[in-house]
């Protein structure tokens, strides 16, 4: 892959210009769908556009010293790492993509919550801190289901490539792994039920607390193109690929809507966990998911 | 802009030592059978965020240094939505000794929506109407730094 084709994937397709408005349409798709499910109108299909825009229209609070350095800082390496993290997705067929850009795509998609982290702690509020910490555990406790349900089926098929990996038959093995990042992402987006590090009424939004005008609207921005890239990634693995390119487009978009709709209804049909809660349940969830993997690799040792 | 302005205010919550009459008139306006999300309301946990801020109760002396430090945290363009009769005249508790309102002796007011309390279509109604006086004050904000440059 040379540097035009890479920075052409990182800037329009699937990268900044593509992923943008997809992010804004994945904002309002969600509270839509929230909306739909209690029996509301919801907003109008522009109203994530509109907020970001009148979001950067707005003043921020002057902040002196290193700490409002690293505050202007946070949003950005967030945006820059989800839409990087947008751009490495093999949407376009034969596009290429080099050995271990699977482990490059992990890495920048766990950037934006260890930005979000780190934010928390340079704001200096107590609640700031405190989501801050809840970010941490909850980062810790999903992260052991995520990444081995990633790093297995990548052993699984022999290949850290992703366009490799989108190519190869399914397993069951594989659709385990699918499963388990599935039960992942409400938790990586920070919506219901574990939605409490930013949760808005008991800790006034966490690490965002402090945040105003532009650098609200980066963060705003970088929470959508996290949906993209979670859906995206999820889609890549879970979509059969077919010979024709052309079918595979249109599949990867409608697949990605199809799990907004199921993570924005499971968000809208349930309440906030306890962080104990959801530390117990994720790690109960790696215990299981650990124990269908084994059974499923002795079946098909059997079989064998 | 403008447009972008009138059609997305986050509001802010403020209660001045108001009997919950009007906090639960607020809250109702945000409820399904109201939907204040049509107009792109989004009801926020933090001043910072906001660009309304609404306030409801008489203005009690303990919440006077409260109100001016919130609205000095709320980011301009701003607007302020004074909800219920009680931030307006301090309705039946004038004269109280704990009492230092109404609330335009300490900030710049620019809603009044009257009632004991208000029904939600009212608030969702001044509430529409700040976000207007939002959108004009941006502009003019915008045009005076021009003028200044």
């Amino acid at each position: 892959m040379n540097l035009t084709i890479a920075l052409a994937r990182l800037l329009i397709f699937p990268g900044l210009l593509f992923a943008v408005p997809a992010a804004w349409f994945f904002l309002w798709l969600e509270r839509k769908a929230v909306a739909l499910m209690q029996q509301r109108i919801g907003p109008p299909f522009m109203q994530p556009f509109f907020d970001f825009v009148k979001l950067l229209g707005k003043t921020t609070p002057a902040r002196t010293g290193v700490s409002g350095l690293l505050m202007k800082a946070w949003p950005l390496l967030a945006v820059s790492a989800a839409a990087s993290a947008v751009g490495l997705l093999p949407v376009l067929p034969a596009s290429g993509g080099f050995q271990g850009d699977l482990i490059l795509l992990l890495a920048l998609m766990e950037l934006p919550s260890v930005c979000i982290i780190a934010a928390g702690f340079s704001s200096r509020s107590i609640f700031g801190e405190i989501g801050s910490a809840r970010e941490a555990v909850l980062t810790v406790s999903y992260n052991v289901v995520f990444l081995l349900a990633v790093v297995s089926i990548a052993v699984s098929q022999h290949t850290f490539r992703l366009e490799a990996l989108a190519q190869l038959p399914a397993s069951p093995l594989r659709w385990l792994g699918v499963l388990a990042i599935l039960v992942c992402l409400p938790a990586k987006l920070h919506i219901n039920p574990f939605s409490l590090p930013n949760a808005e009424q008991e800790i006034y939004s966490g690490p965002m607390i402090e945040y105003a005008g532009p650098e609200l609207a980066m963060w705003e921005l970088s929470h959508g193109l996290e949906w993209v890239a979670a859906a995206g990634l999820v889609a890549t693995l879970a979509a059969p690929h077919f010979a024709a390119g052309w079918i595979d487009a249109p599949l990867f978009v409608a697949l990605s809507f199809g799990i907004v709709l199921l993570l924005s209804v499971l968000a809208a049909a349930t309440a906030r966990l306890a962080i104990d809660t959801t530390a117990r349940f994720y790690w109960r969830c790696a215990l299981m998911f650990t124990g269908l993997a084994i059974v499923s690799t002795l079946l098909m040792r059997l079989r064998a | 802009m403008c447009s972008c302005r009138r059609r997305s205010p986050w509001i802010f919550h403020m209660n001045s030592g108001s009997c919950n009459g009007c906090d639960i008139e607020l809250v109702a306006s945000l409820t399904p059978r109201y939907d204040a999300e049509q107009l792109g309301v989004r009801l926020e946990g933090s001043p910072r965020h906001a660009d309304i801020l609404c306030i409801t109760g008489p203005v009690t002396r303990n919440s006077v240094h409260a109100i001016e430090t919130v609205y000095g945290q709320v980011c301009s363009p701003k607007a302020v939505v004074a909800i219920g009769s009680c931030p307006a005249t301090t309705n039946v508790f004038i004269d109280s000794r704990v009492l230092d309102g109404p609330l335009d002796r300490h900030i710049p007011v620019d809603v009044f929506v009257p009632g004991c309390p208000p029904r939600p279509d009212a608030i969702l109604q001044g509430i529409a109407k700040a976000a207007e006086i939002l959108a004009e004050r941006g502009s003019r904000r915008l045009a005076n730094q021009e003028k200044q440059q």
